[in-house]
């Protein structure tokens, strides 16, 4: 078992220089270093001098790969390749343009990020699963019907909508919470609710319409009939059979996502206010700060290695007969 | 050609990959006639009534996506004393000249859906007395003499509306009847009958009654807002006082062109690549699942928002590559869709090298192989035929989670430019209006029902293609597209 799991973060190493590469070339080969300072500096300020002090402010005036002034190792080592890129495998992401330091900023807004997204994921599970069982339980019938027309639906409805909506009809109309904002603490469930709510609520319809394919695949299958035969109640063929065989391929879904919950959610945080990373983004993206997109990129891929990791960990838990080698 | 017509016809490239496409369609569409088995599984989707009613939905949706890719620049009325033929800067489009009143008669600002007064109070003179009143529309209700009218105008065009499309709906079905008696070769009345039967049977294997009975709402309806659509402004009017009914109607085309131009980079990619890898194995094999592990593991909204910021670094850098204003959106949308392909061809590829492993060891394989075919020549003719299915079942169902990231990713700020009518750009605006007091519901709904009958449309449409070709195979990795975003 540690065998495999070493032998599996070995193999992340490649991937990681890989998507190191792909934000290098994005971010530095695409655009060179100056065409950037051109455009965030505006059409109008652009100046060969004001264009090198705002390479230099951020480390970019230095050769992409190959620095033939310097000497020695630092021929290789005082290039934007090492410093921007190779520096954020120990996560050294540098400074953002309002010049703090990014790595910090990260580990800060991690919380309020976790704050919001595990609850969301576990209620939403909850939520998603019951809801399928139900829809199974009442299989063949008008319920069951209406449930999947009903998922249909919710499938079909933007995300966006669901924020919007709700924050209006309960923030604003009925007065419920604040409409944004967040406070350290246990205050801060009054502002975490309702986001949550909302994103269990914009998840059930196509999570469990497939969840219910998955139970239905597994009900029609020959010990479930056994399970009937010895007289079991529905409900726990339901519970105690059903379920725990279906949980594999649910675990696929959902544990690649437990560390990706870190990174919080892009559009709800924006929405109500969260100083979470999901919100972080946003704000880099719309100031351009390619520094903090960098790095998120980085993360990003960090925590979906780290989550299928842990998929195929998961899956000798549930399924005995998954032997990892 | 441009003095004939009067307009100078503008090709957007968008445009033409989009008619490309159609004409793409249609060539599938006759392989699939001349294919047995193609045809009776097109005819397992046709049997759902679910499907055909989507598909009378969709259609319309692409008529008026169509309709909206046919550019031009107007003439300019000729100068006193110059035979030169001027052509106006603005590039149109034949759903604009359609619906020329819609876009002309601008108001001030908002106005509420119907309404015949301004939103806003203003000050005005009346009788010689200045006060503040809400003002009169320049064209909503502007029909009307006295305001007592209002409701009973609206019930008389509502009235006449409904009857005209009602008129329309009859047409429509007694075409398709007549074409469907003369293909089959049966008298008018014996197809009636057996296309109005409610159960499906051998002579009439397609569920028409979905269609006639979708066409009729969207007649009626259709009618109903054609005759409102007259003389108000139905869905009220925006910021600027553009007709919001207008505004839902131009993104329809943006949506369908995310939807469908994205498919033109992810299927050359996925099927290339997917079929290399899972035909030749070895280090092709290797590369490739690196790439696409690569790729895959950097979460999806991340990689789109970093190419996107790149590209419009590209595009202000070199302003000088675009004419118009126009053309700068057009290329903007077109690097958007190619960035949402590159980006989205892996969960394809890694599906289709899984069924070309298999393929590879099937007999009739080792037997063109032992014959001494070439293996370029075996995966054209003996392996890409058998991976169809799957292509064609990933494109429909990709096309909602398109549609769907199109909405978030502009409203992000990383998706069209902001000129361009889209559902994300309306949604956006909408956000700060549903602040405002009274509120401005208006566009936000407009958004929210023409985005929830195309995507529903699309999602049943894809269900019944994917239960119709392939319903053992499970589906569930292609959808998790851009959900992260939400």
């Amino acid at each position: 078992m540690i065998a495999y799991i070493i032998r599996r973060l070995l193999y992340a190493i490649p991937i990681l220089i890989g998507v190191n590469l792909i934000t290098f070339v994005l971010f530095f080969v695409v655009n060179s270093p100056d065409d950037m300072a051109r455009m965030q500096l505006g059409a109008k300020r652009v100046t060969p001098e004001a264009i090198e002090k705002w390479k230099a402010e951020r480390g970019y005036d230095r050769p992409l790969v190959w620095n033939t002034q310097a000497a020695g190792l630092a021929k290789a080592t005082d290039t934007i390749l090492f410093d921007k890129s190779m520096r954020m495998f120990v996560f050294d992401f540098g400074r953002a343009d309002d010049g703090r330091d990014i790595a910090l900023e990260i580990g800060n807004r991690m919380g309020p990020s976790l704050a919001i997204a595990i609850p969301t994921f576990l209620l939403g599970l909850f939520v998603t699963v019951s809801f399928a069982l139900l829809l199974v339980f009442f299989r063949n019938t008008a319920l069951d019907v209406g449930g999947v027309v009903l998922c249909v639906a919710a499938m079909s409805i933007s995300g966006l909508f669901y924020i919007i909506g709700g924050q209006y009809l309960v923030s604003k109309v009925w007065n419920l919470v604040p409409i944004s904002g967040y406070a350290p603490g246990l205050d801060a469930s009054k502002f975490l609710i309702l986001p949550v709510l909302i994103s269990v609520v914009g998840g059930i319809g196509s999570s469990a319409r497939w969840y219910r394919t998955l139970f239905l695949e597994e009900i029609n299958k020959d010990y479930v009939r056994t399970a009937r035969a010895k007289g079991l109640s529905e409900l726990r063929v339901l519970f105690r059979h059903v379920l725990k065989n279906a949980m594999i391929p649910i675990l696929t879904g959902v544990v690649v996502v437990i560390p990706l919950l870190f990174m919080g959610s892009l559009l709800l945080e924006s929405f109500f206010g969260i100083p979470g990373l999901g919100s972080y983004t946003i704000d880099a993206i719309n100031s351009q700060d390619f520094a903090v997109v960098r790095s998120m990129v980085f993360i990003g891929s960090v925590l979906y290695i780290v989550g299928l990791l842990l998929t195929d960990i998961s899956y000798t838990l549930v399924d005995p007969r998954v032997r990892l080698n | 050609m441009a003095d004939l017509i009067g307009v100078k016809p503008v090709f957007l490239w968008s445009d033409l990959l989009l008619w490309a496409l159609v004409a793409g369609a249609v060539l599938l569409a006759l392989y699939c006639r001349s294919q047995d088995y193609l045809r009776r599984a097109w005819r397992r989707v046709g049997e759902s009534s679910a499907a055909m009613a989507s598909v009378t939905v969709l259609a319309v949706f692409i008529a008026v996506g169509l309709l909206d890719s046919l550019h031009y620049q107007p003439r300019l009325p000729a100068k006193e004393g110059s035979s030169e033929i001027q052509y106006a800067p603005e590039v149109l489009s034949a759903l604009d000249a359609l619906f020329a009143d819609l876009r002309l008669n601008k108001e001030k600002t908002y106005s509420a859906p119907l309404a015949t007064h301004g939103f806003a109070k203003e000050t005005m003179e009346r009788d010689g007395v200045q006060m503040r009143d809400y003002p009169r529309l320049v064209f909503g209700g502007a029909h009307l003499d006295e305001l007592s009218q209002h409701d009973a105008d609206l019930r008389s065009r509502a009235l006449s509306g409904a009857v005209t499309g009602l008129l329309v709906w009859a047409a429509f079905t007694g075409l398709v009847v007549g074409l469907l008696a003369l293909m089959q070769r049966r008298s008018y009345a014996d197809t009636c009958r057996t296309v109005w039967r409610p159960r499906l049977s051998a002579e009439r294997p397609i569920a028409w009654g979905a269609v006639f009975v979708t066409a009729a709402v969207l007649c009626v309806f259709g009618g109903v807002i054609a005759a409102w659509a007259d003389g108000y402004h139905v869905f009220g009017t925006d910021k600027v006082g553009q007709d919001v009914l207008y505004l839902s109607l131009k993104s329809v085309r943006t949506a369908l062109l995310i939807g469908t131009l994205t498919t033109l980079v992810t299927l050359p990619l996925a099927i290339a690549l997917g079929l290399i890898a899972g035909f030749r194995g070895g280090w092709w094999d290797d590369a490739i699942q690196y790439l696409y592990t690569v790729l895959n593991s950097i979460p999806g909204v991340l990689l789109i928002a970093a190419m996107v910021l790149m590209m419009q670094v590209i595009i202000d850098t070199h302003p000088e590559w675009f004419e118009t204003a126009a053309e700068r959106a057009d290329a903007r949308l077109l690097a958007l869709c190619f960035i949402l392909g590159l980006t989205s061809w892996t969960g394809l590829c890694r599906l289709l090298r899984a069924e070309t492993l298999k393929l590879r060891e099937l007999d009739y394989v080792q037997a063109a192989r032992a014959f001494g075919v070439s293996d370029a020549r075996i995966m054209a003719r003996h392996v890409l035929p058998n991976l169809m299915h799957i292509v064609l079942i990933a494109l429909v169902m990709d096309f909602s989670g398109l549609v769907l990231s199109e909405a978030v990713l502009s409203y992000i700020g990383i998706g069209v430019d902001s000129s361009m009518n889209s559902f994300g750009t309306m949604i956006n605006a909408a956000r700060l209006e549903l602040s405002r007091e009274p509120v401005v519901w208006w566009s936000l709904a407009a958004a929210f029902v023409l985005m929830l009958a195309l995507v529903l449309a699309a999602n049943l449409f894809a269900d019944a293609v994917r239960d119709a070709f392939d319903p053992r195979f499970q589906w569930r990795a292609r959808r998790t597209l851009k959900r992260a975003a939400a």
